[in-house]
């Protein structure tokens, strides 16, 4: 995908009016279901305290937690790799699905396999990715990117999957209007998959160093299927994931859910340690994804970023994102925390325009489950876009320039004022044609305090012959 | 991939610095054991409130009515041949033909039986959620899993208040490596409109048996 850069990515969006009822709708619907949930959790605070301080330490002390994690995967007989970027994380996974002579792999919903172009990477070496989520499912079948962290086809109605399932999994049927049997359709297309492909890739939700157990939280089953049936299992895990301790995920699993998708518990939790005899795959691979994390974490405001849990909870209570969706962010992780992740991740140039796609007004730091300041963040990476990469002969700073020479002398402050009142409409429409599209100015008054104070009729004052 | 390791491992140290601090982990929040033991009347109520909940059915039984109802729920659901783990209660369900997993049941001769009958670790009220920690009356996990219907036995020792409460409870089952899994409430989505549908690749259909005494 071609990245455009978010305001021109904005306002094509904004033109699909298909798709702003849809996202409009799906957002203010699940923002009431999160509030409600969170309502009846009276230490919801404190757990958030807990949960942002949870992810702080792990940062922290991530050196030792990766290698914590690394022995305890090992010891329960599962296999750990590492990888510094995109790259180097699919050629391991390739590897690993052409050392089984797998054709098919199936796949749980993932971001950070969505984040290194896992699939495409695994097609070029004909290795065909099954995705089974339902919306990733709907996506793939559509030749469609996500839109949301949470409901990636969040973007479609119902009409719409209906359409798409007739023309490719369901082809020749009726699937009537009822969702049930849209997703009926998902179901009957996939059970064979999970019965005979021998391979499955996941993302994980938490890596918990002392135990080794990772987590995969869902709701479909669809995780559950490919966590337990394939014989090998390959999870890619982004380092930031790590938790300290078994007892952090009493407080993970509590925001989790309800942030996500408001809800007090997600259908199904998996958690698993290596492998298991006569229980679930015989061969387990965990991939360890750097590809700009370490980047992320040497930004000391920034790096709070890398605590996010991909609830979504900051997308649904955003008003740029529940107007624009997910795509203008041109990135698989949208909405506020895109705005601050992508960029890290990816460099700022190759993202710059991602720090302003926020209107600052804090909702989404209000409800993020693990406090993420994301205003405080944006507010930073937008000044680091104008220390790094901004030129300093750009229109912008020349501007600025010529803005402090002038409100820097008098005389030239009230020449400015006159000439402002002469031309305003005209000149700034044509030095500033972008500013002043989205902005009105304000009207500059016939007269100045200062021009009437000197235009004033002498007059003696008051108060200063004899009394009253 | 060594090199791969020492690389990640030498980039995380550069970009921490030299001395990171390590916040402690307030816990101001309610932590296990804050609502008590468990099992009492006010935690089995909120527990079979909140199964409901998601759509699934909460019948609360005497023990020697247990399997009068389990008769019942297969006949309604029309199931005649239902898988039980190999470390499951020598229960009968008359009428139902139960096919213990031993010698293990492959994926496809799960898939193609009615149901499951399955037992379970431990069960959390406040969420509704029943843990199956891949031993006894759990069972493995592919068991309660590929099976479309799920019928769990979940006794009123079973059932804690909280989250703390069950994950201090599994931390054990965790250090021995065994597999968890949480399940509230079937299979469902959302992905479409918001809606939320019971059923697509897990159990599209829950029966919870709360047996009492």
């Amino acid at each position: 995908m071609s990245k455009t850069g978010f305001p021109a990515a904005a306002r094509q969006a904004l033109g699909d009016t298909q798709m702003r009822r849809n996202v409009g709708k799906a957002t203010s619907t699940i923002r009431a279901r999160r509030a409600a949930r969170v309502a009846e959790v009276p230490d919801w605070e404190a757990l958030r305290d807990a949960g942002a301080a949870i992810k702080a330490r792990a940062m922290a002390t991530m050196p030792e937690q990766l290698e914590r994690l690394e022995a305890s995967v090992t010891r329960a007989g599962g296999k750990v790799h590492w990888a510094r970027d995109a790259a180097e994380c699919n050629a391991i996974v390739g590897g690993i699905a052409a050392g089984h002579g797998a054709r098919q792999v199936i796949k749980v919903k993932s971001l950070a396999t969505d984040e290194i172009g896992l699939n495409d990477a695994l097609a070029a070496q004909g290795v065909e990715a099954i995705e089974t989520d339902l919306a990733e499912l709907i996506n793939q079948l559509a030749h469609d990117t996500s839109s949301h962290i949470l409901v990636p086809a969040i973007h479609r109605n119902r009409a719409e999957v209906k359409l798409l399932f007739e023309h490719t999994i369901a082809r020749g049927q009726d699937l009537g209007w009822d969702i049930t049997a849209i997703a009926e359709a998902a179901r009957r297309h996939l059970r064979e998959k999970f019965l005979s492909v021998p391979v499955a890739i996941s993302g994980a939700n938490f890596g918990i160093a002392e135990t080794g157990t990772i987590c995969v939280v869902e709701s479909e089953g669809n995780g559950r299927m490919c966590l337990t049936l394939p014989r090998v299992l390959i999870t890619v895990m982004g380092i930031e994931k790590v938790l300290v301790e078994w007892r952090d995920l009493e407080v993970c699993l509590q925001l989790l859910p309800r942030s996500s998708t408001g809800e007090r518990m997600n259908p199904y939790t998996s958690l698993w340690t290596g492998v298991r005899a006569g229980d679930g795959p015989e061969e387990f691979h965990l991939v360890l994804l750097d590809n700009g994390r370490t980047d992320v974490l040497g930004d000391e405001l920034g790096r709070q970023a890398l605590h996010c849990i991909r609830c979504s909870a900051c997308l649904n209570s955003c008003p740029v994102y529940s107007r624009t969706g997910g795509h203008a962010y041109e990135s698989v992780y949208p909405g506020p925390i895109g705005a601050i992740l992508t960029p890290q991740l990816r460099g700022l140039e190759n993202a710059p325009t991602l720090p302003y796609a926020s209107s600052l007004c804090g909702a989404c730091y209000e409800v993020c489950p693990v406090k993420i300041d994301i205003p405080s963040v944006l507010l930073h990476l937008r000044g680091r876009v104008v220390r790094e990469y901004k030129s300093r002969v750009s229109p912008e700073a020349l501007a600025m320039e010529t803005v402090g020479r002038v409100f820097g002398s008098q005389r030239r402050y009230e020449q400015a004022q006159k000439l402002a009142r002469l031309g305003r409409g005209p000149i700034v429409a044509a030095a500033l044609p972008g500013w002043s599209a989205m902005r009105g100015l304000p009207e500059v008054p016939e007269q100045s305090f200062r021009e009437w104070w000197r235009s004033r009729p002498a007059r003696p004052v008051r108060g200063d012959g004899a009394g009253p | 991939m060594s090199d791969g390791r020492e690389a990640v491992l030498a980039r995380v140290r550069a970009a921490l610095g030299s001395s990171p601090e390590a916040p402690e982990v307030p816990r101001a929040y309610r932590e296990a054991g804050a609502f008590g033991a468990g099992g009492d009347c006010a935690t089995v109520d909120l527990f079979c409130e909140r199964v409901a909940d998601y759509r699934a059915t909460v019948r609360r039984v005497r023990g020697e009515e247990l399997l009068g109802a389990l008769v019942t729920a297969c006949e309604q659901r029309q199931a005649r041949r239902i898988a039980v783990p190999a470390g499951a209660p020598p229960w009968t369900v008359e009428g139902v033909d139960l096919v213990r997993d031993d010698p293990q049941l492959s994926a496809r001769q799960l898939d193609e039986l009615d149901g499951v009958l399955s037992g379970c670790a431990l069960a959390i009220a406040e969420t509704g959620t029943i843990v199956l920690d891949g031993a006894g009356a759990s069972g493995r996990r592919a068991l309660t899993l590929v099976p479309d219907y799920h019928l769990c036995v979940v006794r009123l020792n079973d059932i804690v208040p909280s989250v703390p409460d069950g994950v201090a409870a599994l931390a054990r089952v965790a250090a021995e490596g065994r597999p968890i899994t949480l399940v509230s409430g079937p299979s469902a989505t959302v992905d479409i409109e918001l809606v939320r549908v019971e059923g697509v690749h897990g159990p599209r259909t829950l029966d919870v048996f709360v047996v009492e005494g």
